[in-house]
C-alpha cells in the first residue's frame, strides 16, 4: 500500500536550491498533519481506548456479562440517586455496581465494557468487507470499460434503488432463518454454528457488507477511470504487464487513499447500524450485550431508571464522535483538497 | 428533458421489477411459512390457509399474480366491489370504464385488512413524520450554514459547526431516548411516545388539526429525526458558500457597487445551494427509512412496527409492499432532484 514519490535522486531541486527538509512518503507527511489536528488526535485516542476496552474486556469488566442476581435487579450505586433526583424514593441502593444492576440483575457497566467488543469489531470488519467488495468490483468496471462497466455500473443502480435499512432487516431474518439448518455437515450448519459462536456478529458483518460495498463501487470506478488513461499505466501496457498486476500494483496505490478516508467516515454509520439491529432485536444474540440492545432493554425503563439506557446512550454516542473526529482529520491530512467538504 | 423522463420512468419500471425479484426470492428461500406458529396448526387448515392465499401454487406463478395485480392497471366496466382480495389503492373512472391499479393483496395477520388498508392509515403518519423532519432540517440547516459561513471564524461559526457535529455524530437511537429522559422524565413538558393524528387523513396524507395537541407529539421525534440531516445541511451550505464568495463573479457584483445584502442573496446563495440540492436526494432516503427507527423509539403508529413485525411473521404482501413502495419514493427522490438540479443551473442538460 506504499505508494512512495520516487525522490530527484541527489538532493538538488531543479533549480539549484538546496533541498534542506528531511525527504518523506505521502503516508508520512498525512500522519504528522493528522497529528496536528487535535480533534482528530482525541478522536484517535479514545478509539485506542475502546480497542483496548474490547480487547482486555475481560480484565476490565468486574463479572461476565451473563452473570444475573435477580435479587439485585435495577439496583443502583448510592451517586445515581444524587444524579438522578427522581429515582429517591424507590431506588435500591447497592455500590457493588458501579452503574447500576439491570433488570435481572446484570452489572451494567461489565456488560457496556463487554458490548465494546460488538461495536468496535464492526468498526473493523465493516470497512474491510466493504472495501473488499466495492474495490474489486469498482476496478473490474472501471479498467474494462465498455459493456462491462455498464451492465456491473447498471446492477449497481438497481441494488441503490433498494431502501438500504428495509432490504438489511430482510437480510438479518434470512440469515437467521434459513442458515440455522440443523444437520451438521452442511454449510448452513457450520455458518449458523458460527455465527452462533460470534453472538450473531457474523451475520450482521455479511448484511452489512452487502448492503455497504456499492458506494464503494461507483467511487473505486471513478477513481480507476481518472487514472486509467494516464502516462504510466500506457507505460506499463507497453512492457506487457498484465492487467491484474496493473490493477494491484499501479492503479490501486493511487486511488486507495480517498477511498480509506470514505470508509473511515462511514464507519459510525456501520456501528450506528449494527446498534438499531440490535435494538429491534436483529443483531446480537441476547445474552451477549450490545449497547444498542442496552438501550432497547434501558429504554422501556427509561421513566423509572434512566441510568440504564442513559449510560450505554452515551457510550455509543462518545464512540461516534471519536470516529467522526478520527475520519474529517484522515481526509484533511490526506485529501487536503477536499477539506471541509462534507 | 421530457425524453429524459420518459426514460428515467421506464427506469423505474425496471428497478421495480428487480427489486421485486429480489425480495421475493429472499422471502421464499426462508424455510417455514406465514403459518407456522407455536401451537402447530392441523395440516388440513393450512392447506386451506394456503389455498386461500395461493400458497400452494408454484412461485413463479406467485410472482406472476403478484406483478399483475400490483403493476398492471385492471380496467372494468361494471362498478367494482371492495373486498380484501379487490381493492386498490387508487380507483377512477374514465366515462363507462373503470380504472384501478395497486392491488397489494390481503395481509395474512387479519382477515379484514389488506396491506392497502395499512399503507392508507400507517403510511399517512409515517410521511408526517419525515416530511416535518425534512422541513425542519432544511428550515435550519441552511440558516445555520449560511450564518457559520458569512461569520467565518466568529463565535457563531464555531457554536453552529459544533451543534452540526453534535447531529451528525448522534444517532437517533441515542438521542431518541436522551431526548425522552429530558422532556419527558425529567421536565414533564412532553409526551414520551404517541402521535397526535388519527386516520382519516386530509388528501389521505395531512393531518386534521394542527395545533399544540398536534405538535407536542411531533416535536421529540422531528428533532430526533431531523437534527442529523439539519447538520449535513448546514455544513455543506458553509462549505459551499465560502467557496463560491471568492469567485470572480462576486468580486465583479461587489466591484459594481452592489449591496452586499443583494450580493449574497442573488449571487452567492443561488449557486451555493445546487450542491444542497444534490444531496436532499440521499438525504430524503435516509429520512424516509429513518423514519423506521424513530417510530419504534417514540411508539408511533407508523409503518415501523408492521415492517419489522411483518417480517417475523412472513407476513409476505406486507413486506413486498412496504419494500416496493419505499423503492418507489427513493427512484423518484433522485428524478425529482435531478430535475431540480437541471433547473437551477442551465449549463446541465440531460438528453
Amino acid at each position: 500500500m506504499t505508494a512512495e514519490i520516487k525522490s530527484i535522486p541527489t538532493g538538488t531541486h531543479a533549480g539549484g536550491a538546496i533541498l534542506t527538509h528531511k525527504r518523506e512518503n505521502l503516508w508520512q507527511d498525512a500522519f504528522r498533519r493528522l497529528l496536528r489536528n487535535r480533534a482528530a488526535v482525541v478522536g484517535g485516542v479514545i478509539v485506542i481506548i475502546l480497542a483496548l476496552t474490547a480487547i482486555l474486556a475481560d480484565l476490565i469488566a468486574l463479572m461476565p456479562y451473563d452473570e444475573q442476581t435477580l435479587v439485585d435487579q435495577n439496583k443502583v450505586p448510592a451517586y445515581m440517586v444524587k444524579l438522578f433526583p427522581s429515582m429517591k424514593p424507590y431506588a435500591k441502593i447497592s455500590d457493588k455496581y458501579p452503574m447500576g444492576a439491570d433488570y435481572v440483575g446484570r452489572d451494567l457497566y461489565s456488560r457496556m465494557v463487554y458490548g465494546s467488543r460488538i461495536s468496535m469489531s464492526i468498526a473493523l470488519i465493516g470497512p474491510l468487507i466493504s472495501l473488499f467488495i466495492g474495490v474489486i468490483y469498482g476496478s473490474i468496471s472501471g479498467y474494462f470499460g465498455g459493456r462491462v462497466d455498464n451492465v456491473m455500473m447498471r446492477i449497481v443502480d438497481v441494488l441503490y434503488a433498494f431502501p438500504g435499512l428495509l432490504f438489511i432487516i430482510l437480510l438479518m431474518s434470512f440469515f437467521r432463518s434459513s442458515l440455522s439448518d440443523p444437520t451438521p455437515g452442511t454449510l448452513s450448519y457450520m455458518l449458523g454454528q458460527l455465527d452462533a459462536k460470534l453472538g450473531g456478529m457474523l451475520f450482521i458483518m455479511i448484511g452489512i457488507g452487502l448492503t455497504a460495498w456499492e458506494t464503494m463501487a461507483r467511487m473505486t470506478r471513478g477513481q480507476v477511470l481518472s487514472v486509467r488513461e494516464k502516462e504510466y499505466i500506457e507505460a506499463a501496457h507497453m512492457l506487457g504487464v498484465s492487467d491484474l498486476r496493473i490493477m494491484f500494483r499501479h492503479i490501486l496505490p493511487n486511488i486507495i487513499g480517498p477511498l480509506i478516508v470514505v470508509e473511515t467516515l462511514a464507519i459510525p454509520g456501520y456501528i450506528a447500524l449494527e446498534a438499531f439491529l440490535s435494538f429491534i432485536g436483529l443483531g446480537i444474540n441476547p445474552p451477549m450485550p450490545s449497547w444498542g440492545a442496552m438501550i432497547a432493554d434501558g429504554s422501556r425503563v427509561i421513566r423509572t431508571y434512566p441510568n440504564q439506557a442513559i449510560f450505554p446512550a452515551l457510550a455509543l454516542a462518545i464512540t461516534m464522535f471519536a470516529f467522526n473526529f478520527l475520519g474529517d482529520g484522515l481526509r484533511d491530512a490526506l485529501e487536503p483538497r477536499l477539506r471541509g467538504t462534507q | 428533458m421530457g425524453h429524459y423522463i420518459v426514460r428515467r420512468l421506464i427506469y423505474l419500471a425496471a428497478v421495480l421489477l428487480v427489486v421485486s425479484a429480489i425480495t421475493f426470492i429472499l422471502m421464499h428461500a426462508v424455510p417455514g411459512g406465514p403459518f407456522d406458529q407455536e401451537k402447530r396448526v392441523p395440516p388440513e387448515i393450512l392447506a386451506n390457509l394456503n389455498r386461500r392465499y395461493h400458497l400452494n401454487e408454484p412461485l413463479p406463478v406467485q410472482y406472476s399474480r403478484y406483478l399483475y395485480d400490483v403493476m398492471l392497471p385492471h380496467f372494468t366496466t361494471n362498478p367494482p366491489k371492495n373486498t380484501v382480495d379487490n381493492d386498490f389503492l387508487i380507483n377512477f373512472r374514465i366515462s363507462k370504464l373503470w380504472v384501478q391499479w395497486m392491488n397489494f393483496g390481503p395481509t395474512y395477520s387479519s382477515r379484514s385488512r389488506t396491506v392497502n388498508d395499512i399503507f392508507r392509515q400507517q403510511l399517512p403518519v409515517s410521511m408526517q413524520l419525515g416530511i416535518l423532519a425534512l422541513f425542519l432540517a432544511i428550515a435550519t440547516g441552511i440558516p445555520l450554514g449560511i450564518m457559520a459561513a458569512l461569520k467565518q471564524n466568529t463565535i457563531f461559526d464555531y457554536l453552529g459547526m459544533s451543534l452540526a457535529i453534535f447531529g451528525v455524530c448522534v444517532p437517533v437511537i441515542v438521542l431518541g431516548p436522551l431526548l425522552v429522559w429530558i422532556f419527558a422524565v425529567e421536565m414533564k413538558v412532553l409526551p414520551a411516545s404517541g402521535w397526535g393524528s388519527t386516520p382519516p387523513f386530509l388528501f389521505g396524507v395531512f393531518p386534521q388539526t394542527l395545533g399544540w395537541d398536534y405538535f407536542k407529539f411531533a416535536i421529540l421525534p422531528v428533532v430526533a429525526l431531523g437534527l442529523g440531516s439539519s447538520a449535513i445541511i448546514a455544513r455543506l451550505t458553509r462549505a459551499t458558500l465560502l467557496q463560491v464568495v471568492r469567485e470572480d463573479y462576486i468580486r465583479t457584483a461587489r466591484a459594481k457597487g452592489l449591496l452586499e445584502r443583494l450580493v449574497i442573496t442573488r449571487h452567492a446563495l443561488k449557486n451555493s445551494l445546487i450542491p444542497v440540492i444534490t444531496i436532499l436526494g440521499p438525504l430524503f432516503a435516509a429520512l424516509v427509512t429513518g423514519t423506521f427507527v424513530t417510530e419504534l423509539i417514540f411508539g408511533i403508529p407508523g409503518m415501523g412496527r408492521y415492517f419489522v413485525t411483518s417480517i417475523t411473521n412472513r407476513d409476505y404482501p406486507v413486506i413486498m409492499g412496504t419494500i416496493l413502495l419505499y423503492s418507489v419514493f427513493l427512484v423518484i427522490a433522485n428524478l425529482v432532484v435531478d430535475i431540480l438540479y437541471a433547473y437551477l443551473d442551465p449549463r446541465i442538460r440531460y438528453d
